[in-house]
C-alpha cells in the first residue's frame, strides 16, 4: 500500500466522519445531553484530527483540535448546549469539511471565516486551553515512557548539550525498586537502564537482599530492586522522565548526589589555537568522555595527555554509535563492605594457616609426603585465588578521582588567574575503595595548592622560557606492591629560603638551624605551616600539608616531597595495596630471614666471579647483558657487619624503580615463594628504614618485609656510595 | 518468530499508516477498529505487543487497558497507547490502568518501530 493510497483512504475516511459528524450534530439538535451522540460527535472530530496529523495538515489539525477541545467540554458537561453553540458546531462542521475538501485538492481557502470560527471557539475555553493548543501544534512528537528511550531524535535535547548546562556534570544516584506491578504491566527495567544510559554514564548494581530461598520463590513477585549511579549533564527532570511511566509502580528515589566534572568553558581556550590540534566537541562525545576534552583547554598540548594514554580518542564517533556502547551495562551486585572486609580478614588468615600446614607436614617428614604435595599444591592455589578475587571486589580504578581533579584544577587557575591543565597518568590503575575515598580530599588540596603555589603565573613562565601554561601532572601506577600516586607541577618549585624564614618565623625551627634540602622541604608538612605571603582564594581554608600527611599516613602510606628549583616540585603518595597479602619471596639477608615483595623483582640471576666487578674501594657492579648494574648489598644496607665483599655469594635480585632504573639486590638466598599476610610494622613497632612491613612465616616466626626502594636510597644516602646518578649513567652505556 | 503486534484504532488511516510502517520493518499486524472488538480477538491474536487508542466507539482505551490487565484474558504484554491526546490528566489514568507507554499522534514511524523493536525484542 503507498503512502498515496494510504491518503487517498484518509479523505474517503474523513468523508465518512464528516457524514458522521453531521448526522452526530442533527441528533444533538433534537437530543442534546445524549453521550452516545456527543462521544460520535467528539470521535468523527478528533479521528480527522489524528489523520490529518500523519499527513501534516497542520491548518485541518489545529482547527479540528479547537473543535474537538469545545466538543470535549460539551462531552465532560463542563458546558451546556445551547442555540447559539448549537449553531456554532455546525459552522464548525461546514468549516471541517471546507478544510478536508481543501488539503484533498490542495486548493486555496480564504481563512477569514475559519479565524472567526476559531475565535468564537475559543471563547468557550479558558486561557489555558488556548495555550495548550499552541504546544500541541508544535510538538509534533512527544515520546514518553518506554518512548523516551528514544528522545535523542528529539532536536531540543541537541540544543541543551551545547549550551553552558552541558559543561556541568553531575552525579545522580537512583534508588529503583520496582513492583511486582511493573512488570505485570508489561515494563522491563533493562529498557529504563537503557534509557538512562542514553542521558550519561550508568552504573547499575542489583540489590538481591529480599532474594527469597529457592523453595519460597515466587517467580511472578517483584524482589530485586537496583541502585544505581549516573553521571550526566541532564538535570533531574531528564531522569524523572525515564521513569514517567513507572511512577506508581515501582518505589523511586532520585538524588542529586554533587557536581562530579565540569568541561573547560570555552573561554579558557588559549590565545593561540593550534587549527590541527584542536579537538572537535561534538555535543554527543562531549557528556562521555569528559577527561579527554579537558586538555582541549590547552591545545597545543593537547598530545600530551593522549600520548599517555594506553589508547588514544578517537575521531568523536557518530552520536548513534557511541550511544550503543553505553547500552546493557554490566549486572553488578551491592555488597555491605562490613562483609567484605570479614572475608579479607579471613582470608588472610587461611593464608597463614596454610603456610603453617605445610610447614608442619615437610616438619614431619613423612615417607608419604609426596602423596600430600599436590593436595597441598593445590589447597595454595585454592588460597590465592580467593585471595585475589577478595582483593578484585575491593579495588576500584582511580580515573573517577583523577576526572573530578580536572574540575578543580580549571577551579583553581580561574580562581588564581593561572593557566593550568591537568594530565592523568595511570588513571586504570585500581586501589582499595577506601583508599580512593579517603584519598579525595587530600588530593584536592594537593591539587590546589600546586597551582596555587607551584604554578608561576604566565609572564614569569614566559619570561623563564617556559610554555605559559602550566601542567599538573596527576599519576597513579602499581610499584613494589605499592600504590604510588604522584602530584607534580612544572612551577618554579620550592622556595626554600622563604620556607625556612616562614619556619623560623614561626617558631617551628630554632633560628640557628642547619637544614638540608629536604629537610627543609620537609617543614611544610608540620602544622601550622603556610608559605602564601598573601592568604589567597584557595588557600585560606586552614587545611594545611599537615593534614594530607595525618590522612594519608591513616592509610598506612607516606607522602614525600621533591622540588627542582625552576622545574617544578613531586609530592608522591605510597599507599600499600588494600589486602594485607601479597605475594614474596622468602630470603636470607646474612642470618635474617625476610620478604621482599615480588612484584618488585624483575629477575634473578646467580652470577658468576666473573660479571661481577668492583668500582672504587667497595662497591661491585654486575655485568647482565652488555650493560652494568649496581648491586646494592641489603644485609650491608640494613646495617649487618661483613660478609659483603665476597664476590661470588649470594644472588641477586634485578629490580626497576623509579629512582634507579636498574639495581641488583644481592641476598643470601631464596627459600621459597609465598603468599605472606602483611601485618604494618609501624602500627605494631616502629618503623624501619628499607622495611615496608612485618609478615608471620608457617613456622610461626616474624620476618621483615622489605621495600626494595627505599633499601637502594638507603645504600645512596651513604655518602661514600660512588653510584652516583652520572657513574651509573656511563657504566650503563660503557 | 516474528513478532506480533495488535493495534486497536477507529481510524481506518492510522490502521493503514501504522500497517504500512510496522509490516515493512518485518512485524505480523493484527488490527481492531474498535476497543471492543480489540478485547476479543486479542487471545486470538495473541500478539507480542499491543498499540491501543484512546477515544473509540464501544470500548474506549482505557477500556481496552483495563481489560487486558485484569480479568480472564490477564496480560503483561506491553501496550502502547498511541493517541492526539497528550494530557497529563490522561497519561496518569492509562497509566493507573497499566499502560506501558504513551505516544502522541503524529507518529514517527522510524521512532515507533524502534520502540516496538525493543519493548518485544527483551519481551520475547
Amino acid at each position: 500500500m503507498s503512502m498515496n493510497s494510504i491518503r487517498n483512504t484518509f479523505f474517503e475516511e474523513c468523508e465518512e466522519l464528516l457524514e458522521a459528524l453531521v448526522e452526530g450534530l442533527a441528533q444533538m439538535e433534537e437530543t442534546s445531553d445524549d453521550m452516545e451522540v456527543i462521544n460520535a460527535v467528539f470521535r468523527s472530530v478528533h479521528s480527522i484530527k489524528g489523520g490529518a496529523g500523519a499527513f501534516a495538515l497542520d491548518r485541518l489539525v489545529n482547527f479540528a483540535h479547537t473543535f474537538e477541545t469545545v466538543m470535549d467540554k460539551v462531552r465532560d458537561r463542563e458546558l451546556a448546549v445551547d442555540e447559539k453553540l448549537m449553531a456554532l458546531f455546525h459552522r464548525s462542521g461546514d468549516q471541517l469539511s471546507d478544510l478536508v475538501a481543501s488539503a484533498r485538492d490542495d486548493t486555496d481557502l480564504d481563512p477569514t471565516a475559519e479565524s472567526a470560527i476559531i475565535k468564537d471557539l475559543e471563547g468557550y475555553l479558558g486561557a489555558e486551553t488556548a495555550t495548550e493548543e499552541f504546544s500541541f501544534s508544535a510538538v509534533t512528537l512527544d515520546f514518553d515512557g518506554p518512548a523516551a528511550i528514544e528522545l535523542p531524535d528529539i532536536p531540543l535535547e541537541e540544543a541543551e548539550t551545547t549550551d553552558e548546562q552541558a559543561n556541568t556534570e553531575c552525579v545522580f544516584k537512583i534508588h529503583f525498586k520496582p513492583e511486582r506491578t511493573l512488570y505485570e504491566n508489561g515494563h522491563e527495567p533493562l529498557l529504563l537502564f537503557d534509557a538512562l544510559a542514553e542521558l550519561g554514564s550508568l552504573t547499575v548494581a542489583a540489590d538481591l537482599n529480599r532474594l527469597p530461598s529457592f523453595d519460597s520463590f515466587d517467580p511472578n513477585d517483584a524482589v530485586i530492586a537496583w541502585e544505581m549511579e549516573l553521571v550526566t549533564n541532564k538535570d533531574e527532570q531528564s531522569l524523572q522522565e525515564v521513569f514517567e511511566f513507572v511512577e506508581g509502580l515501582c518505589d523511586l528515589q532520585i538524588s542529586k548526589e554533587k557536581a562530579s566534572v565540569s568541561l573547560p568553558k570555552p573561554e579558557a581556550l588559549p590565545t593561540e589555537p593550534v587549527q590541527e590540534l584542536q579537538q572537535p566537541t561534538p555535543s554527543g562525545s562531549a557528556e562521555e568522555t569528559p577527561i579527554e576534552q579537558a586538555p582541549a583547554l590547552e591545545s597545543p598540548k593537547t598530545k600530551a595527555i593522549e600520548e599517555q594514554k594506553p589508547t588514544p580518542a578517537p575521531a568523536p564517533a557518530p552520536s548513534g554509535a557511541a550511544q550503543k556502547e553505553s547500552r546493557g551495562p554490566k549486572p553488578t551486585l551491592r555488597v555491605d563492605l562490613d562483609r567484605v572486609d570479614r572475608l579479607i580478614n579471613t582470608v588472610g588468615e587461611l593464608i597463614i594457616n596454610q603456610a603453617m600446614i605445610s610447614q608442619r607436614i615437610e616438619e614431619l617428614d613423612l615417607p608419604t609426603v609426596a602423596h600430600l604435595t599436590n593436595e597441598l599444591e593445590a589447597y595454595k592455589l585454592l588460597a590465592r585465588d580467593i585471595q585475589e578475587g577478595v582483593m578484585a571486589i575491593r579495588a576500584q580504578p582511580v580515573k573517577p578521582l583523577f576526572q573530578r581533579m580536572s574540575r578543580i584544577v580549571r577551579e583553581a587557575s580561574d580562581a588564581t588567574h593561572k593557566k593550568a591543565k591537568l594530565v592523568t597518568v595511570g588513571d586504570s590503575t585500581e586501589v582499595d575503595k577506601t583508599v580512593i575515598e579517603r584519598l579525595a580530599d587530600p588530593l584536592t588540596h594537593m591539587i590546589r595548592n600546586a597551582v596555587d603555589h607551584g604554578l608561576e603565573t604566565s609572564d614569569i613562565r614566559e619570561a623563564a622560557g617556559k610554555e605559559p601554561i602550566g601542567t599538573i601532572r596527576l599519576s597513579a601506577a602499581h610499584r613494589s606492591g605499592s600504590v604510588f600516586i604522584e602530584i607534580s607541577d612544572d612551577g618554579a618549585g620550592l622556595d626554600r629560603e622563604r620556607i625556612l624564614a616562614k619556619a623560623i618565623e614561626k617558631n617551628l625551627v630554632a633560628p640557628d638551624v642547619e637544614l638540608s634540602e629536604p629537610e627543609i622541604d620537609n617543614l611544610l608538612f608540620l602544622p601550622g605551616f603556610s608559605t602564601a605571603g598573601q592568604v589567597s582564594n584557595l588557600s585560606g581554608r586552614g587545611v594545611g600539608m599537615d593534614v594530607v600527611k595525618n590522612a594519608v599516613q591513616a592509610l598506612g602510606g607516606r607522602v614525600s616531597i621533591t622540588s627542582t628549583p625552576g622545574k617544578g616540585t613531586t609530592f608522591t603518595i605510597v599507599l600499600p595495596l588494600t589486602l594485607a597479602v601479597m605475594d614474596g619471596f622468602v630470603i636470607s639477608v646474612g642470618d635474617q630471614t625476610m620478604v621482599i615483595p615480588i612484584s618488585s623483582i624483575l629477575e634473578t640471576i646467580r652470577p658468576n666471579a666473573k660479571d661481577i666487578h668492583v668500582v672504587g674501594t667497595d662497591s661491585q657492579v654486575v655485568s647482565v647483558r652488555g650493560s652494568y648494574v649496581p648491586i646494592v648489598d641489603v644485609a650491608h644496607s640494613l646495617g649487618q657487619k661483613g660478609k659483603s665483599g665476597e664476590k661470588s655469594t649470594g644472588i641477586l635480585l634485578l629490580v626497576a624503580t623509579e629512582s634507579q632504573d636498574l639495581t641488583a639486590l644481592r641476598v643470601s638466598a631464596i627459600h621459597d615463594q609465598r603468599q605472606v599476610v602483611i601485618k604494618s610494622l609501624e602500627s605494631n613497632y616502629t618503623a624501619i628504614p628499607g622495611v615496608s612491613a612485618a609478615t608471620i612465616l608457617g613456622d610461626g616466626k616474624i620476618a621483615l618485609i622489605l621495600d626494595p626502594e627505599e633499601l637502594i636510597k638507603l645504600a645512596h644516602s651513604n655518602p661514600l656510595d660512588p653510584f652516583s646518578q652520572n657513574t651509573r649513567m656511563e657504566l650503563h652505556h660503557a | 518468530m516474528t513478532t506480533k503486534v495488535l493495534a486497536i484504532d477507529d481510524s481506518r488511516t492510522i490502521r493503514n499508516l501504522l500497517r504500512v510502517s510496522l509490516e515493512s520493518a518485518g512485524f505480523e499486524f493484527h488490527s481492531a477498529c474498535d476497543g471492543q472488538e480489540g478485547v476479543e480477538v486479542f487471545p486470538d491474536v495473541d500478539p507480542d505487543v499491543v498499540i491501543t487508542d484512546i477515544n473509540m466507539p464501544k470500548m474506549d482505551g482505557f477500556g481496552v487497558i483495563d481489560s487486558l490487565r485484569s480479568g480472564p484474558n490477564r496480560t503483561n504484554v506491553p501496550i502502547l497507547v498511541l493517541t492526539t491526546e497528550s494530557s497529563d490528566d490522561l497519561k496518569a489514568r492509562a497509566r493507573g490502568a497499566g499502560a506501558t507507554g504513551w505516544i502522541v499522534k503524529p507518529f514517527d514511524d522510524t521512532s515507533l518501530v524502534s520502540v516496538l523493536q525493543r519493548l518485544t525484542g527483551h519481551v520475547s
